[in-house]
């Protein structure tokens, strides 16, 4: 077991790039802080210290908790639908969580529950329509390729897409550009409410996937195949599926639809790790946080001072390898 | 044949209102070796998916120690029955070792990690089918007869008593197939285990199989042991043709084979 047994070293060093990486992104941009100033206790009252503080880390940290909520969801989907394609943002979730986002955002709904607001509850039953779509399309036809999935899910995608547009059009010019702005991702964060708000999301969901680990390795050979191992396989999809809503459904409604990084970052880390969920699992969780970190900084950097959509940039890293994995087509090990 | 490990009773089944099973009853007893042929579509795979509560049981009954198989919770159900899926176009994107662990399931906390004792039925298993050296290879990297014989170590690794078992041979070479009915016979040896095998091979399953269950249009048209198959000219009607038997001249003391003919005899 050569190869298996890298894999701690490898889950230690994205733990450890994580931690530098989250210091560097909160320290690096205009102005830059010297890390020497942390340890300063003026610091925290300066200018500097609030933008660090107040801005900077809990934006980076927003973005890394994001994006490991939708690597995992990724990882998830992929390997029920045995499909490196076949992902949340893929098969129509985040549009369906795009769409709720933006009826509530149009339907001025102001009223929330246990601190979400009704712009987050609507994304997340958004995102629970779309894949229960998705599961009953799955369940009733069991003989359903992934194929006909991913189209079925391209379909979800327009349609949503359309009702967003409607929603916009029957909306005024200003309520109209801030859902624009909004579907082109933002992890703008003032003050830690909104990254603790997602933790408290992603932990609980993150440890039931962790739980489902040996699952989720044998429901990637068959469905049959896993129960016949032991694997609850009905039970199992039912409990999955809810928690990538509510994975998929938290993020779109704090951070907008941000795309690809559910399809290429369980992917790359695949490649890399193998394929068996325990490991695969924190690969992805923190391989997700520290890409969209690093995509969010980008930009911020891009074409200073104008801040670039994170969404466009993950999208025009995105795009390619999804055409990428298309023509390495069936040849390949990792296309499932 | 006192006690069947495994008893079915009357057991139909019909998605639609397409019939596919109508009123199949047999049993199994420890340590027999069951061969179910039949043409295609006869409903055998669909007889095996029901042994295996892969489908639920509508018509009839299964059980399995006396217990309806419905009754087991997965987990238990895979300690006491393994299953070899038909090889179909997927493969899984492990190696071999790593994808035999896995198979340890049923007797994993959800958290909790392999222990020894888990990877030592693994090398075992290993051991068992001849594939020790191939321990760290992609499972796409092998050949289709080599990729069998994990899927039969991932049986094995389930340690239980029974091992059902779909058209193991399918798309093999006759040397592998050959291979892979020796493993069979291994596996099955005095005190081993009891094993189901849909098979189109008549040949070995003849050799191999202490009962054979004939299934024609979803019904049982034979159950018995080989000579009572071969006296009643049961291959005949099994498969609407008449077959020949060959004797191999030099070794007239050998098994013989049973070949479709082109005339009636």
């Amino acid at each position: 077991m050569k190869r298996a047994s890298r894999r701690p070293l490898w889950i230690a060093g994205l733990l450890a790039t994580a931690l530098v990486v989250t210091l560097i992104l909160a320290l690096a941009g205009t102005p830059a802080i010297s890390p020497a100033r942390l340890l300063d206790p003026a610091f925290a009252g300066s200018a500097d210290g609030r933008i660090f503080w107040q801005l900077r880390l809990p934006r980076v940290l927003l973005g890394f908790l994001a994006g490991a909520a939708l690597a995992i969801g990724g990882m998830v989907f992929q390997a029920v639908f045995r499909n490196p394609l076949a992902t949340p943002f893929t098969l129509g979730v985040s549009t369906g969580a795009s769409f709720g986002a933006a009826v509530a955002v149009k339907l001025g709904l102001v009223a929330g529950l246990l601190g979400f607001s009704s712009v987050s509850l609507f994304a997340f039953l958004g995102a629970a329509l779309t894949v229960g779509i998705i599961y009953l399309l799955a369940t009733v036809k069991q003989e359903f390729s992934t194929e006909v999935m991913l189209l079925a899910g391209v379909a979800l995608s327009f349609l949503f897409s359309s009702a967003i547009l409607l929603v916009q059009y029957l909306s005024d010019f200003t309520g109209s550009y801030q859902m624009v702005r909004w579907l082109m991702g933002d992890l703008n964060a003032v003050g830690f409410q909104r990254p603790l708000q997602l933790a408290a999301v992603l932990l609980p969901g993150a440890l039931v996937v962790r739980w489902l680990c040996l699952d989720l390795n044998l429901i990637l050979v068959g469905d049959d195949f896993a129960r016949s191992r032991g694997v609850d396989v009905r039970r199992v999809r039912l409990v999955l599926f809810g928690v990538v809503s509510l994975l998929t459904g938290v993020v779109v409604s704090f951070c907008g639809p941000i795309g690809f990084i559910g399809m290429m970052v369980p992917h790359i880390l695949r490649l890399l790790i193998g394929a068996e969920h325990r490991w695969l699992f924190w690969g992805s969780l923190l391989g997700g946080g520290i890409f969209l970190a690093c995509c969010d900084w980008v930009a911020r950097g891009l074409i200073f001072p104008a801040e670039v959509p994170v969404g466009i940039i993950t999208a025009l890293l995105g795009g390619p390898f999804f055409l990428w994995l298309l023509i390495r087509g069936r040849s390949s090990r990792y296309f499932m | 044949m006192t006690g069947a490990l495994l008893d079915v009773m009357g057991l139909g089944y019909a998605p639609e209102g397409k019939r596919v099973l109508a009123d199949v009853s047999f049993d199994v007893g420890e340590g027999e070796f069951v061969s179910v042929l039949g043409p295609n579509g006869a409903g055998k795979s669909t007889l095996l998916k029901h042994l295996n509560r892969l489908l639920p049981v509508r018509e009839g009954a299964v059980r399995l120690q006396g217990r309806s198989v419905a009754d087991y919770a997965f987990r238990t159900l895979a300690r006491l029955q393994s299953y070899v899926p038909q090889a179909k176009g997927y493969i899984p994107p492990y190696r071999v070792a790593e994808f035999l662990l896995m198979n340890r399931f049923p007797y994993l906390q959800a958290l909790g990690a392999p222990g020894p004792r888990d990877r030592a039925v693994v090398e075992d298993a290993l051991a068992q089918v001849a594939m020790t050296e191939f321990r760290d290879r992609f499972l796409d990297t092998l050949s289709g007869g080599e990729r069998q014989k994990v899927f039969i170590a991932a049986a094995v690794v389930q340690e239980t008593d029974v091992i059902l078992l779909d058209e193991p041979t399918t798309f093999l070479d006759p040397l592998h197939a050959q291979e892979i009915y020796q493993l069979l016979g291994r596996l099955h040896a005095p005190g081993g285990k009891t094993i189901v095998m849909v098979t189109h091979d008549v040949n070995a399953a003849l050799a191999l199989s202490s009962r054979l269950l004939c299934l024609k249009a979803g019904r049982a048209v034979f159950f018995g042991p080989p000579a009572d198959f071969l006296a009643g000219r049961i291959l005949d009607r099994l498969y609407d043709t008449p077959f020949r038997r060959y004797e191999c001249p030099d070794d007239p003391a050998g098994p013989p084979a049973y070949l479709p003919g082109r005339s009636a005899p």
